[in-house]
């Protein structure tokens, strides 16, 4: 069997790293420096992507962003606003059952990215977070998305005394495949906990992850107890009302 | 356990939405229509594919949850407005295609039936080719012998929620909320007006009954249809704004203000409708100014579907991000002329400031930007109807709803441009959510209006963050760009 074929690795790397600036644009220089490439193989590499449509530039010798074609066949590539459009009804109806607020994360990069964001229903003083960066190590979102995707390179950061070390977290992985959920308790937060589940598109790639987060008290029977069955029944609910609207229609 | 199932009847799908007693989502279900233009201006839907699509929906929408019709409690209707159907009373054949709200070929007879507001004072309206009446006219002057099998009693008229009772009940009848829409009733005695009526020239004989939005009008399939509202009052119903000065805008299609005026109606000096907010059986009506903005989502409907530049509405945002600004460009999108506050039935869509510079992001953020100018410009309209009546509160934060606020970069442009906070309550879906509502009062499935208020909550908020002199001068070009739609459709133009 051959070998992997380089220029098809870097054309690779170059689309993820595309992918990952989301709505933000690169240009070759910055291409070339972030993947440690010569600028003239990051170029050759971009025009033949340019004819293929899976990069375009906004103007001639502009910046470079993912192509329309590419959002055509993407199979994993999910829009977060397509997202959080066919989200809206189901996790709606989750922060009313949970009474938790709710985010729906997508990976971006080491981070996970909220791309919606329900309120905790109450009525209290609450800032939208959307937008925001959450470390995937220490989150239910997070744990849910890397489980069935890739493992992000870099160190992962200790935020309290139960914040999982690589080992746990490894051997947590398996866990949250086999449940298709995952949980975080004082991992991020002392005193909070967050349930997630995975949200799969038509061909069941996850291309996100819904769930809830809350102080320990309201979440758990007791301060060193995984979350309330009935709070995961209504996230793994929610997870796949979302999944069954990417099944159907565009609007 | 039992459940409510709301149909909303829209403008581009049918919808049935099952929702449990905390007014959450149990199932939902969708079908989209055929959109039927045969000429530039006219919009015409069939009524016979809707009914279908109705039926289908209903089914759906019970299967998904693996419910029965035993386990609905009732059904509310809730419908697009205004869209005017009459049909043969004893096949049930529609006589022709709907002729929907935004069809502006009465255009014609609306400058010969006079001044904008002849009618004003009995109906709430201005003339303008927005409502049934003059549609229903069109057709009756237009489908040969409709108007001697409508004066033999042979046809039937209704709005799309009569057209849907009709089929699903056996009762030809109609809510106020509906009937404030035909340019018929009169305000006052929510009854049709006779002079009204032999203004429009419409026969008495083929008009429906009218009723209240919250009763039993019959049953389909041993469920009681307890509810009919205008979509836009079902959002009002369904944002639970009992109280005078309490409102809401709705982002669908177009976009809709409207403020609870309590018991009686307001009218207003500043191009707002007066109509009827929602009436719960045997109490008094409630009544609503309404700010009625004719294209909103329907604008990016039109940039995904006929420009293709994106091939989901959502995708607008991603589009609409990757520019910092709408680079100049300004788009006034009059598709059927201008509604509130200007009433130009003569104006037709503009987009202004366009140079070399302006790329497809920029086009994508003046859409969206078009639908929080035209909410701005509705809003002012109320506000100065508050200052002169006293009657609806000056707005402080906007309560929206709809499936446009999933549109992060809209919700908070729209509060930099009103410079109020924007609040989503947390089921976006208050359309059908006021249908079912107002279905589960008439039933005791609900019993009373505060029971209600306590399921809203606060699911996001939205604050103003933009700089005083950018929103006054991007209001300015704005207006500018208004300017230059009106005044465009000639005398001899079809």
């Amino acid at each position: 069997m051959p070998g992997p074929i380089q220029s098809i690795q870097r054309a690779a790397e170059v689309l993820k790293l595309l992918a990952h600036g989301g709505a933000h644009q690169l240009s070759v220089g910055e291409i070339a420096r972030a993947l440690d490439l010569a600028k003239p193989t990051v170029h050759g590499i971009l025009r033949t992507l340019h004819e293929v449509g899976f990069v375009e530039q906004e103007v001639e010798g502009g910046k470079y962003r993912l192509g329309a074609a590419l959002f055509q066949i993407g199979t994993s590539y999910l829009d977060g606003n397509e997202l959080r459009a066919k989200a809206l009804n189901w996790s709606d109806t989750l922060a009313m059952r949970a009474r938790e607020a709710v985010r729906i994360g997508v990976m971006h990069g080491k981070h996970v990215l909220v791309v919606h964001h329900v309120f905790r229903p109450d009525n209290s003083r609450q800032t939208l977070d959307t937008g925001a960066l959450l470390p995937w190590n220490a989150t239910a979102l997070g744990k849910a998305l890397v489980a069935f995707g890739e493992w992000p390179d870099g160190d992962l950061q200790r935020f309290t005394r139960h914040t999982l070390n690589p080992e746990q977290l490894a051997d947590s992985m398996n866990e949250v495949r086999d449940r298709d959920w995952a949980y975080d308790l004082h991992e991020l937060v002392e005193g909070e906990a967050s349930v997630a589940a995975p949200i799969r598109d038509r061909r069941g790639v996850v291309v996100g992850a819904v769930g809830i987060s809350g102080p320990v008290e309201r979440l758990c029977d007791s301060p060193d107890q995984p979350p309330r069955l009935e709070l995961v029944s209504y996230v793994r609910e929610a997870a796949r009302s979302v999944s069954r609207e990417l099944g159907g229609l565009s609007w | 356990m039992a459940y409510i199932a709301a149909i909303d009847q829209g403008t581009t799908s049918s919808r049935c939405i099952v929702f449990d007693q905390s007014g959450g989502i149990v199932s939902v279900a969708q079908r989209e229509h055929r959109q039927i233009f045969p000429r530039p201006g006219w919009v015409e839907h069939d009524a016979t594919e809707i009914w279908t699509n109705v039926q289908a929906v209903v089914r759906d929408a019970l299967s998904h949850a693996s419910l029965s019709f035993s386990d609905i409690a009732a059904f509310g209707i809730t419908n697009q407005r205004e869209t005017t159907v009459v049909w043969d009373k004893a096949t049930g054949e529609p006589v022709h295609n709907a002729i929907v709200w935004q069809d502006t070929r009465t255009d014609a007879l609306i400058k010969q039936l006079g001044d904008q507001d002849r009618f004003r004072e009995r109906s709430g309206l201005p003339l303008a080719t927005y409502f049934s009446g003059p549609k229903l006219r069109w057709l009756l002057d237009n489908v040969d012998g409709l108007r001697a099998r409508a004066e033999r009693g042979e046809v039937l008229f209704g709005t799309m929620d009569t057209w849907l009772i009709w089929n699903l009940t056996g009762r030809h009848v109609t809510d106020v909320t509906n009937a404030s829409r035909t340019m018929l009733m009169n305000l006052e005695t929510l009854d049709w007006d006779p002079e009204l009526v032999e203004a429009m020239d419409v026969p008495r004989e083929m008009l429906p009954e009218i009723r209240s939005s919250s009763e039993v009008y019959g049953s389909y399939e041993g469920v009681p249809v307890a509810s009919a509202l205008g979509d836009q009052q079902a959002a009002l119903f369904g944002q639970t704004c009992f109280e005078p000065g309490e409102g809401k805008c709705t982002y669908g299609t177009g976009a809709f203000l409207l403020i609870n005026t309590g018991g009686k109606p307001v009218h207003s000096r500043n191009g707002l409708l007066t109509t009827v907010g929602y009436k719960i059986g045997d109490e008094p009506a409630a009544y609503a100014l309404e700010g009625a903005v004719a294209v909103t989502g329907a604008l990016v409907q039109w940039f995904r579907d006929k420009i293709g530049l994106i091939s989901s509405a959502a995708e607008i945002e991603t589009l609409a991000r990757t520019v910092d600004d709408n680079g100049g460009a300004y788009f006034v999108p009059a598709f059927s002329g201008l509604f509130a506050p200007h009433w130009r039935s003569d104006a037709r869509g503009v987009i202004a400031g366009l140079t070399g510079y302006i790329s497809r992001g920029h086009l994508a953020r003046a859409v969206l930007e078009a639908s929080a100018w035209q909410t701005r410009e509705v809003v002012d309209a109320m506000n100065a109807d508050a200052v002169n009546a006293h009657s609806a509160a000056d707005l402080t934060t906007l309560r929206v709803d709809g499936g446009m606020t999933a549109n992060n970069l809209l919700m908070q442009f729209l509060s930099d441009v009103l410079d109020v906070p924007v609040v989503r309550p947390i089921v976006a879906e208050t359309t059908c959510l006021g249908a079912a509502y107002a279905a589960g009062l008439a039933v005791g499935y609900w019993s009373t209006t505060d029971e209600l208020k306590a399921n809203w909550h606060k699911a996001a908020e939205w604050e103003p963050s933009m700089e005083p002199a950018a929103r006054s001068r991007g209001y300015r070009k704005w207006k500018k760009a208004v300017e230059r739609t009106v005044g465009w459709m000639d005398e001899d133009d079809d």
